[in-house]
């Protein structure tokens, strides 16, 4: 008995076998999310391109890219925040702060390749306050930036009141509604380098393993000497970055500041994040799910908008996306449902 | 001393103090008039906080009150432009009805199908919304389509004050009541403080979170009739952005968000803070456009305060005498 059973574990040294990862099964790649939405993206993409004139005509294509580009370049950071179990209401409040900062800036002189590092340090500062309520007060994120959101709307407007910033530099413009080639449009080329830049770090480094480990259990992670509270700082900071990022060429892209610049944002990009197939509980999720889901709502929504659709049918497909994507896999499950 | 009650009056003593301070600067605020305007304007928030409250107890968060809060208040606003005979009393039910079924949507999302309540409220929020559009055709609904005593209600008088403030009062005794006095209530509060052990006892999780939402859906479809009522119009961007200013009078009030704890009296509070807040700015001429702003900061203090004694979060049930007895 004993020596049966020496034999059938002896490939393992130990009585508990720990894989670094799960062996590669082909038809487990099927169930994954990733595969489930490009499937999805695909889907779309067919049934747009059969059904709307003009949809795969490459300029076009390239233009439907600008409305989403920098909600995705947001969207990256806060995929991040969520895994680690965080999140970040307040996007919008950077990113209309960030783009007043700019817009002062501006008008006091500051030449225009400045203006960049002007926004990041906007964004970064405004991510650092996040972080340090979030952190050093130990306080739930969500609330947190439930206030800041109001607070930086608020001193956006307060310092804007009913006037506008224009007259942003020819440089801005360049990145925001410029193309390379004269076809490729720049937001999208920063959006995937960016995406290129987090997938490495999230599934490639040291860094990337802690944030997951942080989001599957913040107390085990702490025991296993991970500075949780550093990580979760700088990551409220790249969300804060990436916001100045998307504040700059959002701004460079409609050419203004207005008070109303990127009203309810925060919402339609946690949509992208859980879309992606990152769990809301933390620890769970992948950059390439995020940007499938950005490409596929990017998709939809263009189709829509070339078919005449009014914009505001979109948020409806987009909920109920988020929902029939969530309540599916629970209806499939097909667990008994406590009463 | 409980910390709780402190905190409770700690918060009714800054209200009273921010009033006074507002009207040393201009005595006009503290005119009787200037006061029941006051309290009709904060009416529907504190509705609103008053059932938001009891979904934050469960550890959840219901997002779409402002969606269904429009959604609710477009339909029954297209029934009473488009059937002018209707009694008001059956536009009003309807209105509730609606909001009624659109949270138990939420609930049967979140209770019976056990999704995070912040995925489900954000879908239906961006449903929600974007249905009032498609109902509407994205027109308005003004004035002078809507019946005359449709609009007149909200702010018809009984007994000197206005309709708006007899049913916030109902409602937050009746928001007492069952936070305080029903088993429902106390279920909500132990489904939030310990979910498992909640199970283990035979609390009926699902029925109650159904419940909770509903409740929560029907206090937004009475509030959308009052509130298209009461501004005389109705259209698609009714109350937008509105959910975060209930959650935070129930962050002000103390409600913590970790579930568990809050009280009727911390919602009230915490929305009256609020509109006190937002009336006393134009009265001392500071730019309404620091609102906002100010909102913020109250919010980030309060969590502050919270988190302060979050030690004491536990709030007692039994009495301690007894517990110390026991244990002697």
């Amino acid at each position: 008995m004993n020596s049966s059973t020496a034999n059938m574990t002896s490939t393992h040294s130990s009585r508990y076998t720990i894989l670094d990862r799960p062996g590669f099964r082909p038809y487990a790649l099927l169930g994954k999310w990733e595969t489930l939405l490009a499937l999805l993206f695909v889907a779309a993409f067919l049934v747009n391109g059969i059904l709307v004139p003009n949809f795969l005509d490459p300029y076009n294509l390239a233009d439907g890219t600008f409305n989403f580009s920098e909600k995705a370049l947001i969207a990256l950071p806060m995929a991040l925040l969520i895994i680690c179990r965080e999140i970040d209401i307040s996007v919008s409040g950077i990113l209309a702060l960030c783009s007043v900062a700019l817009g002062l800036a501006n008008t006091h002189g500051v030449p225009p390749a400045l203006l960049l590092p002007v926004a990041l340090a906007a964004g970064t500062a405004c991510g650092l306050l996040n972080g340090v309520l979030v952190t050093r007060f130990a306080l739930p994120s969500i609330v947190v930036t439930i206030g800041t959101v109001s607070l930086f709307r608020g001193l956006a407007s307060v310092v804007l009141g009913d006037k506008a910033f224009t007259g942003y530099p020819q440089l801005m413009a360049d990145w925001g509604q410029g193309y390379f080639f004269d076809v490729i449009p720049r937001e999208f080329v920063v959006l995937l380098a960016f995406a290129a830049l987090f997938a490495v770090v999230l599934h490639a480094t040291r860094w990337g393993r802690r944030i997951y480990a942080i989001g599957n259990n913040p107390v085990a992670a702490r025991f296993a000497g991970i500075e949780v509270d550093r990580y979760r700082l700088v990551l409220f900071m790249l969300t804060g970055a990436m916001a100045g990022l998307a504040a700059y060429l959002l701004t460079g892209r409609i050419g203004s500041t207005r008070p109303n610049i990127a009203m309810g944002w925060e919402l339609e990009v946690i949509t992208m994040v859980i879309l992606g197939g990152v769990s809301i509980a933390g620890g769970a999720g992948t950059i390439g799910g995020v940007l499938l889901a950005v490409l596929t709502l990017g998709t939809v929504t263009y189709g829509l908008s070339l078919a005449n659709v009014p914009g505001i049918y979109m948020t409806i497909v987009i909920g109920l996306l988020l929902l029939v994507t969530i309540a599916v896999p629970r209806l499939l499950r097909g667990r008994k449902v406590a009463k | 001393m409980n910390m709780l009650k402190q905190r409770e009056t700690l918060l009714a003593c800054s209200i009273i103090v921010l009033v006074c301070l507002v009207g040393l600067r201009s005595p006009v605020f503290v005119s009787a008039a200037s006061l029941s305007n006051l309290l009709t304007d904060s009416t529907l928030l504190t509705m609103l906080a008053l059932t938001q409250m009891l979904v934050i107890v469960t550890r959840g968060v219901d997002l779409s009150v402002a969606s269904n809060l429009a959604l609710s208040g477009m339909m029954a606003a297209l029934l009473a432009s488009r059937h002018p005979a209707l009694p008001l009393v059956t536009v009003v039910l309807a209105a509730t009805a609606i909001g009624l079924v659109l949270g138990l949507v939420n609930g049967w999302l979140i209770g019976y199908l056990e999704l995070p309540p912040i995925v489900v409220t954000l879908g239906t929020m961006s449903v929600y919304r974007g249905l009032v559009f498609v109902l509407s055709g994205g027109a308005w609904v003004s004035s002078h389509q809507m019946p005359q005593d449709f609009i007149a209600f909200p702010l018809t008088r009984f007994l000197g004050i206005t309709h708006l403030v007899w049913i916030a009062a109902v409602a937050v005794l009746a928001a007492w009541f069952i936070a305080r006095h029903s088993r429902f209530g106390r279920d909500l509060y132990a489904v939030g403080n310990a979910p498992s052990c909640a199970r283990y006892v035979g609390i009926p999780m699902a029925r109650r979170l159904l419940w909770t939402y509903g409740l929560s859906g029907a206090m937004a479809g009475l509030c959308g009739f009052l509130w298209v009522a009461r501004y005389a119009v109705a259209y698609t961007e009714i109350a937008y952005g509105f959910e975060f200013t209930v959650i935070a009078a129930c962050v002000i009030g103390g409600i913590s968000i970790a579930g568990g704890t809050g009280s009727v009296t911390g919602a009230v509070l915490g929305a009256l803070f609020l509109a006190v807040i937002g009336n006393a700015l134009p009265v001392v001429q500071v730019s309404p456009f620091w609102q906002s702003a100010l909102t913020g900061l109250v919010i980030l203090a309060a969590v502050l305060i919270n988190a302060r004694d979050a030690k004491h979060a536990g709030r007692q049930i039994l009495p301690l005498h007894l517990l110390q007895r026991g244990a002697a």
